[in-house]
């Protein structure tokens, strides 16, 4: 696991990496908004797709602690002194690796809120 | 060139001469307004968007006056009507978006180091489209024919020609002029900051501005495109008596709720986040330290950005959907408040951490700060559905959007106005009068919107034009009026502080002291914009690089001169800064104004069904364009230049690395959005009808299959043209841009075909059908004409197997076109087929 985690380091670091976090959440919500309005509206309920949602948003989360690992090792990639913001190489990348790994947190909490009325509210009404 | 060749004050002197004649303005009467240098066209959208702003607070204080005391009778219903619409609208299309555009047109090259935009002519065709556009809106109260549907003009009021006159096709005629050239801005911008930044400045090196501007400009592009496809839509049924939203021919009124609020809530944070990044930028200025949580306030403009699309139906609240859907939208309501509030902790540390200096614009910083958190909080009370369902449509909410967006939009503005006035004008407005105007409106803001909380808790609702004594409501909105006078005052003040300042002296040079490279502004500015493109090595140049502001002066950076006679500036790449070509920008034309004016004709004529006339607008519209388009993308006089330090950087680029690539690529973005927007109709009636277009004729499969197939070609043939072109091959790649343009035109005939008896006046479905074919053949249409555009070029000896960027960017339009077509075609041939 730790070796994976390190040649994570490797990985190509872009603006589309950036928001790969936020990117999981909103096909997260996507589906779940469709979903929920085509069954309410086809089906006339819901009640019996929560295993699949569970699944989808398990899914989801995964992705996006993936995310947030790989991003928590290169924002850790050794070379560069403190306070990491200058024009440098593996400055630049620290940056956007931190910053993924910060969507990444922020993601996985909407994720949850998104999931959380599900517990509660199981019908169209 | 070298470092020590810059010792010569001589050389520098010829040097300055030389780009003193290159960027010099036009003059003349006329001429002068043909002008494109960011500067000057930065300005004018300034000056522009603040006189709307003026003017519809002038309708607010009308409103004001009739609601001070029960049973007012100063305007008639109908004239409050439009009052509270135009207010509302102008507010918002007219100042808070284009005021973001304005000061980021202004302001991005100057944050970037770069002489100016990469397509300063698309910057004026925007301020021109804007211009016309808002005056037309606006102008309409004059000939009381001003729309009076409310802002969002739900239909069926709206749309029903009994209900609702000329206003409304004012309204979404003008509006969508003024979409496009919001569109245009936002390409402008992304493309600024990703391909114009100076050689050094990583991502991570990037002013926070820019990152706020990036992100803002990103979300138009997709939220402007949903409303531009609802105002399509309306407008074909006000027109044409298609039935989208009239529910008795399977339409639904919810469908342009969806599509304008998709558009609506990302809005709200279109208007806040570039404001905030005032604060980003003038906060460590006031704190003499670098700003703390750089990353962090990264995560919270993207976060929010994203977020802010999982918004929208908290404006529907109350429309009747079911609660499972209202329980998602409101769960990302309340999620978004963590990046919101996450910056506003980063600048509170920053000051914090920092040694204060308190001056004016922080006066306006901090103050509004604290307005927007007032409205930030009942935001997030009526992201509670069932509190929502108790304030809905009352002064509850009136008093919760003007603290957010006085407090995170209009009192931010004005400190970035105190803050970045020097940088324009080369002077500093007055302390004294900046504190009275902040205080009197800091509590005129507070006496006209805290009220309103109660009023509306009391049950008073929105766009009412008078309400009866018994209410016991009348002392409130009493107080409200007489706050909102207050209000106006404290503007009065701010208005004359700025019509003063051209009787004071010049400031000194960055006289706030800033580390930001905006700073090297001279106050005796030349048009120039930078005299040398600098090397980045830090967030704050001014403060970290010794010698930073000589080093620029003395042109010992890059590019200090302008030996061609040519408009330059530097091209880099998007992560890492390193250049990548010099690019020859637009001058001065009457191109952009001439091609907004025949624009402006199109939307304009067409209000008043004047269609012969705006058919042939459409046509001026299209030889504007081409003529235009004609004289971009030069094959230069040499293959590359030297930019000093001993590098050479090509004169001509293609492909991804080339702005030219990005902006098509980016409004292609915009227009398969806008797209999405009318196929989420489709499924959207199909959800809400058990049998979605049974009974009527739909289009078949045959010939919806014919027409892709046809499509799917014309984009082949150009991928092979781009191809083989690039091998050298040049009369097959000519063949095949005529191959390929006959195929789109014959998918255009096809594509008609399929519409045989469909009458779309009798019902949604084939009127939804006919919306997305007419969309997929006219991106055939301008899919033929740049083929063949593409081909004159190739003959007029203006594109070559090594400058092919004409190719290489219909090529981008050709993959979006080929998805239109797969989608438009695959929906309304094979979907009906599924049986579900």
């Amino acid at each position: 696991m730790r070796r994976w985690l390190r040649r994570a380091r490797d990985l190509r670091v872009t603006l589309w990496t950036l928001i790969v976090p936020p990117t999981t959440w909103a096909v997260h919500f996507l589906f779940s908004y469709l979903w929920a309005a085509v069954s309410c509206a086809k089906l006339g309920s819901w009640a019996r797709f929560p295993t699949a949602f569970a699944i989808g948003t398990v899914a989801a989360l995964l992705i996006i602690v993936a995310a947030g690992l790989i991003a928590w090792q290169q924002a850790r990639t050794p070379g560069a002194p403190a306070p990491h913001d200058e024009g440098t190489e593996i400055d630049r990348l620290r940056f956007l690796a931190y910053s993924t790994l910060l969507l990444s947190g922020l993601s996985f909490i909407a994720v949850l809120f998104t999931a959380a009325p599900v517990i509660v509210l199981s019908d169209c009404r | 060139m070298s470092l020590h060749a810059q010792d010569d004050p001589q050389l520098r002197r010829e040097q300055e001469a030389r780009l003193r004649e290159v960027w010099k303005p036009p003059t003349g009467w006329f001429f002068r307004w043909t002008d494109v240098n960011n500067n000057r066209i930065g300005v004018w959208y300034t000056l522009t968007a603040f006189g709307f702003m003026l003017f519809a607070g002038v309708l607010a204080l009308i409103m004001r006056t009739q609601l001070a005391v029960p049973d007012n009778d100063l305007v008639s219903a109908n004239t409050f009507n439009q009052l509270f619409t135009l207010h509302g609208s102008m507010m918002m299309f007219l100042f808070a978006v284009p005021m973001f555009e304005a000061v980021s047109i202004i302001l991005l090259p100057q944050l970037l180091g770069a002489r100016d935009l990469p397509f300063p002519r698309l910057s004026a065709f925007g301020y021109w489209s804007f211009l016309l556009g808002g005056v037309f809106v606006g102008g309409s109260i004059f000939f009381n024919a001003a729309p009076d549907g409310g802002w969002f003009m739900y239909p069926p009021l709206t749309t029903r020609t009994d209900l609702s006159g000329l206003g409304a096709d004012i309204w979404m005629l003008g509006l969508s002029f003024i979409e496009v050239s919001s569109v245009a801005a936002a390409v402008e911008l992304i493309v600024g900051v990703f391909k114009c930044r100076p050689p050094g400045m990583r991502l991570n090196l990037m002013p926070l501005y820019a990152w706020y501007i990036l992100v803002v400009a990103v979300m138009i592009l997709f939220a402007f495109p949903p409303l531009i496809a609802g105002d399509l839509l309306f407008e074909m049924e006000r027109l044409l008596g298609w039935p989208f939203f009239d529910a008795a021919k399977g339409g639904d009124p919810l469908l342009w709720q969806h599509l304008f609020w998709i558009f609506g809530h990302p809005e709200v944070y279109i208007v806040f986040l570039p404001s905030i990044a005032l604060f980003a930028m003038l906060i460590p200025t006031f704190a003499q330290r670098h700003l703390l949580g750089y990353p962090w306030i990264v995560l919270a403009a993207v976060g929010t950005a994203f977020l802010s699309f999982g918004l929208w139906v908290h404006h529907m609240f109350a429309t009747g959907l079911p609660k499972i859907s209202l329980a998602f939208f409101s769960a990302a309501s309340e999620a978004v408040a963590i990046p919101t509030g996450v910056q506003i902790f980063a600048f509170i540390a920053t000051l914090w951490a920092g040694k204060v200096k308190w001056s004016t614009p922080l006066l306006y910083a901090s103050g509004s700060l604290a307005i927007f958190v007032i409205g930030g909080l009942t935001g997030v009370m009526v992201a509670i559905a069932p509190f929502d369902w108790q304030a809905h449509d009352t002064y509850f909410i009136v008093a919760h959007l003007h603290y957010v967006l006085i407090g995170g939009t209009l009192l931010p503005l004005f400190g970035g106005l105190y803050y970045y006035w020097p940088l324009i004008t080369g002077k500093k407005l007055s302390d004294r009068l900046g504190r009275i105007a902040f205080w009197i409106m800091f509590v005129g803001v507070n006496l006209t919107f805290f009220p309103m909380h109660l009023s509306g808790l009391e049950g008073m609702p929105r766009r009412v034009f008078t309400y009866p004594a018994d209410l016991n409501i009348g002392w409130l909105n009493l107080a409200s009026t007489a706050g909102s006078y207050l209000f106006a005052a404290g503007v009065l003040v701010l208005v004359v502080d700025l019509a003063l300042s051209p009787t004071r002296k010049k400031a000194v040079r960055n006289p706030w002291n800033a580390g930001t490279l905006e700073w090297l502004a001279h106050p005796d500015d030349e048009d120039w914009g930078i005299r040398s493109v600098p090397l980045i090595e830090s967030r704050y140049p001014i403060w970290d690089q010794p010698g930073f502001v000589a080093k620029v002066d003395e042109g010992r950076f890059f590019l200090p001169d302008a030996e061609e006679g040519r408009r330059e500036t530097i091209i880099t790449s998007v992560l890492d800064a390193k250049p990548v070509s010099v690019i020859r920008l637009g001058t001065p034309s009457v191109k952009p104004m001439m091609t907004a004016v025949a624009l402006g004709g199109v939307f304009i004529l067409t209000t008043y069904h004047l269609y012969l006339l705006s058919a042939l607008s459409g046509v001026v519209t299209l030889a504007c364009v081409l003529w235009w388009l004609w004289d971009t993308a030069e094959i230069p006089e040499k293959p590359e230049k030297p930019i000093g330090h001993g590098m050479h950087m090509p004169l001509y680029i293609s492909g991804p690395a080339a702005p030219g690539w990005w902006a098509m690529f980016i409004t292609m973005m915009a227009d398969a959005t806008a797209f999405s927007g009318l196929v989420f109709g489709y499924y959207f009636y199909w959800t809400i009808h058990p049998d979605f277009g049974a009974g009527f004729d739909g289009p078949g499969t045959y010939w919806p299959i014919v027409a892709l197939l046809l499509s799917l070609a014309s984009w082949a043939a150009t991928l092979a043209a781009r191809e083989v072109h690039a091998r050298g091959a040049v009369p097959p790649a000519r063949a095949l841009l005529i191959a390929g343009a006959v195929a789109a035109l014959a998918s255009l005939a096809v594509g008609l075909r399929c519409l045989d008896g469909l009458d779309p006046k009798a019902n949604v479905y084939p009127a939804i059908v006919w919306v997305l074919v007419i969309w997929t053949v006219v991106h055939a249409a301008v899919g033929a004409i740049m083929q063949l555009y593409t081909l004159a070029r190739s003959l007029a000896g203006r594109m070559d197997p090594a400058h092919d960027a004409d190719l290489r960017n219909i090529t981008v339009y050709q993959h979006f076109f080929a998805l239109t077509a797969l989608v438009a075609y695959l929906t309304i041939g094979l979907f009906p087929e599924a049986g579900l």
